[in-house]
């Protein structure tokens, strides 16, 4: 079966409120993936100072699951939480993949990169009885990779680490890139953590089809296209003006401090968990696909 | 003469962590453990609004965010002299229940599993240590073991699933707030969350607890492997009254082989050989400080060095389970080999349960046990009841919130000034297990349990592996 990107794009953007669960790909596309990239493109996923929460979201993927994703479609070659390997093997292997596969191998970043004191507030590892801070690490693969994928709002903006008063001076992917004169592209797919099916969605269309369309903050439009206040099952609260006083109350989360009016995902049709419940339907939205949100968007529970 | 051994970076676990052991005569005889990462939470939180506190701290892991998330909003309560009703100390039972599920069961097959389980030839299983007598699994339990880490990746997807209907997303869930939880509860909840635990409890039941017993017994001498200070403690997690005065988990600290109750004004932080600055020898974190200085001589770890009483303390399933001392499960008795008609329970394992598969024994065991009280959870919830107190900032307030993440204790402390945060100190389980040398010299938890460690194969050290891996970190 061959998989047109137009289908993709389809499956990709379908409402998950129509199917009652997150039906990113059906069982036939993980064949036509499968078969699309006998191959089976090496990927190197590298973490800094991040909290491992969007490896652990990656794990909650239902549509291919992610014992698919490991075992059928991508050969992940260094993941410092999966991986069977230790110490410096680890950076061994990221060597010896990104100079083989030059030019050819993806690269994933989780957790920003902090650049104060020379990058010692991260390092990754010893290489030749040398410490690697996450910096170097980075630079170095980041400018082998055919393409990089920062997941997760601290790779693609900064995070947590980066709020105020950004005691490392963290930064982002394309910050590192950019001041390093690295021109290979980043595709970002914030979020705290992101939505599986972003990453793993994005991952399958950079494979397939090379990098999707992005919008001015680098995130592929395809989920990161709506805005949720447009979208949301309490618009009509909003519309006729009932709020919601408090936690548990009826009405539109606005005065509680929900940013859906300033936020870009389609988690409002997507929902997390395999379709099990999402931010505003349970709380608020805190905005967290946003660029700087930790400090713009904050305090949290103040209208904006 | 020792020859040293650095494992860096010590994988499969969270955050970045560096292992140093100096080996003589084929066994550790000192160990270094090196927290690698800072991102200075504490620094990040000042000046900030209280209530952020808890969707900010639960960010400080990935694996674990409910729980530092529980401790936060714990924290918050006292500042605010605010209590949660039944219901919401129910929930907030239930969201940190399910993700003991998710993360004990990750942790065992996704993350310590492959030190004993050959995966498939195949990246990311591959490298791996390797070398005569360190699988010792037949291949027919190590094909069952290979089908029992795909099918757990199921089931920790699942208790997530779960998770989610009461805390909204997970990870960092949106749910937890000062005073309760954020959203009512009703029968659709209720029963979907009933029989997910069902199906878990299943699995627990079916896969997991057999798994351990199974790797247990073909890696036996790992009973002697790991021991530590013997010295644990636990600050009680999943009240069961709504005036935290018991807990399923107990509170209470075990030293030198004997109970005492646990008093909060014992911890302090020692910061001898860590990266940061203080004219203080040791604090109080209701007092705690935080300048960060990498370069600082003699310094080997972001990490500080937690104390109680002076002394470095175990945290984690082990500690909790040997404080309550529960009845285990019936598989228990069939490794013991004792009759199913009589109750084992943790301390019956003796000095077994301070060792490498001691430990994921406990985590098993605890998995096991808070699932049995999660279903009486689910039964207590009344419907059309509230799951949250309302209340005002204070301008000034001072509070601590202490609960148990799966890998151990966690104490958040805040000051409040005009109604913002003046100063937070938090002290996460891997604060306390992962902790460097003290100002008297003596070891961290984890660099303790390294001492003895068989190392046959200067190339493939993987008992040292194993016993860090143990802890969770």
């Amino acid at each position: 079966m061959s998989l047109s990107r137009r289908d993709f794009l389809k499956i990709c953007g379908t409402s998950s409120v129509a199917l009652g669960f997150s039906q990113m790909m059906v069982p036939g596309i993980v064949n036509a993936l499968e078969k699309a990239l006998s191959g089976n493109p090496p990927v190197i996923w590298i973490q800094g100072s991040g909290c491992s929460g969007c490896s652990v979201s990656i794990l909650n993927a239902v549509h291919p699951t992610i014992q698919e994703v490991l075992l059928k479609i991508i050969s992940l070659k260094v993941h410092p939480t999966v991986m069977a390997a230790q110490g410096t093997t680890v950076l061994e292997v990221a060597a010896n993949i990104s100079k083989q596969f030059k030019g050819k191998f993806f690269l994933v970043v989780e957790g920003s990169i902090p650049t104060a004191a020379n990058g010692k507030y991260c390092v990754v590892g010893e290489l030749g009885g040398k410490s690697v801070t996450m910096l170097d690490w980075t630079k170095d693969l980041a400018s082998k990779a055919k393409a990089a994928i920062a997941v997760g709002s601290c790779a693609s903006y900064g995070g947590i680490p980066a709020a105020q008063p950004n005691p490392t001076k963290a930064q982002s992917l394309i910050e590192i890139l950019n001041k390093a004169d690295i021109k290979t592209p980043v595709i970002n797919i914030p979020g705290c953590p992101p939505h599986p099916d972003w990453m793993v969605g994005t991952l399958a269309y950079v494979l397939l089809y090379g990098i999707p369309e992005l919008d001015e903050n680098n995130r592929p439009t395809l989920f990161y296209g709506t805005l949720v206040h447009d979208h949301c099952p309490y618009r009509s609260y909003y519309e006729e003006g009932k709020f919601a006083k408090y936690f548990g109350d009826e009405g539109c989360r606005y005065e509680l401090g929900c940013k859906g009016p300033e936020t870009y995902c389609d988690t409002w049709k997507r929902k997390f968990n395999n379709g099990t419940n999402w931010c505003v339907q349970n709380a608020i939205c805190i905005g967290c696909v946003q660029p700087k949100f930790w400090d713009e968007f904050s305090p949290f529970y103040e209208a904006l | 003469m020792a020859k040293k051994i650095t494992i860096d970076p010590l994988t499969r676990i969270e955050g970045h962590l560096k292992i140093e052991v100096d080996v003589e005569g084929g066994k550790v005889v000192n160990a270094k453990s090196s927290g690698m990462l800072f991102r200075g939470f504490e620094l990040i939180l000042k000046g900030r609004d209280p209530r952020d506190a808890p969707q900010i701290t639960q960010r400080i892991c990935g694996v674990c965010p409910t729980a530092h998330g529980t401790a936060s909003v714990r924290c918050l309560d006292m500042a605010f002299g605010i209590k949660p009703p039944t219901n919401g100390r129910l929930v907030r039972n239930l969201i940190l229940g399910a993700n003991y599920i998710q993360s004990h069961v990750l942790h065992f097959f996704h993350l310590a599993a492959l030190d004993y389980v050959k995966g498939p030839n195949t990246a990311p299983f591959v490298p791996r240590y390797d070398g005569p007598g360190i699988y010792k699994l037949s291949k027919a339990v190590n094909n069952k073991a290979v089908e029992a880490y795909l099918k757990a990746l199921d089931l920790r997807r699942k208790a997530h699933e779960m998770l989610a209907i009461f805390g909204g997303k997970v990870p960092h869930v949106q749910a937890l707030i000062p005073g309760g939880v954020t959203e009512p509860i009703n029968a659709d909840k209720i029963i979907r969350f009933y029989w997910s635990l069902q199906e878990l409890k299943e699995a627990v039941n079916t896969i997991y607890l057999p798994t351990v017993y199974l790797v247990g017994k073909a890696y036996g001498e790992l009973f002697k492997v790991g021991k530590g200070h013997k010295n644990v403690l636990s600050y009680g997690v999943f009240p069961m009254d709504d005036d935290d005065k018991t807990f399923l988990l107990k509170q209470g600290v075990y030293t030198k082989g004997k109970d005492y109750p646990l008093d909060v004004k014992k911890i302090t932080e020692e910061i001898k050989y860590s990266w940061y600055n203080d004219k203080e020898v040791k604090r109080y974190p209701g007092n705690g400080y935080t300048d960060v200085t990498p370069d600082k001589k003699g310094g080997y770890s972001f990490i500080k060095a937690p104390r109680y009483n002076g002394l470095p303390h175990e945290v984690g399933p082990l500690a909790r389970m040997w404080i309550t001392n529960p009845v285990l499960s019936k598989h228990a008795n069939a490794f013991l080999g004792v009759p199913k008609s009589k109750d084992v329970r943790m301390r019956d394992l003796g000095d077994k349960a301070f060792s490498i598969i001691g430990r994921h024994v406990a985590r098993a065991e605890e998995c096991w046990y808070v699932i049995l009280a999660m279903e009486k959870w689910i039964d207590q919830l009344q419907l059309g009841k509230p799951v949250n107190t309302q209340y005002k900032i204070p301008k000034q307030a001072e509070g601590y919130g202490l609960s148990e993440a799966p890998r151990g204790s966690v104490g958040h402390w805040i000051s409040i000034k005009d109604g913002k945060i003046a100063n937070y100190q938090i002290v996460a389980p891997t604060t306390w297990n992962a902790s460097p040398s003290d100002n008297k010299e003596t070891r961290g938890p984890i660099e303790e349990a390294l001492i003895g460690a068989p190392v046959p194969d200067m190339k493939n050290p993987v008992n040292v592996a194993r016993v860090v891996r143990s802890f969770d970190p």
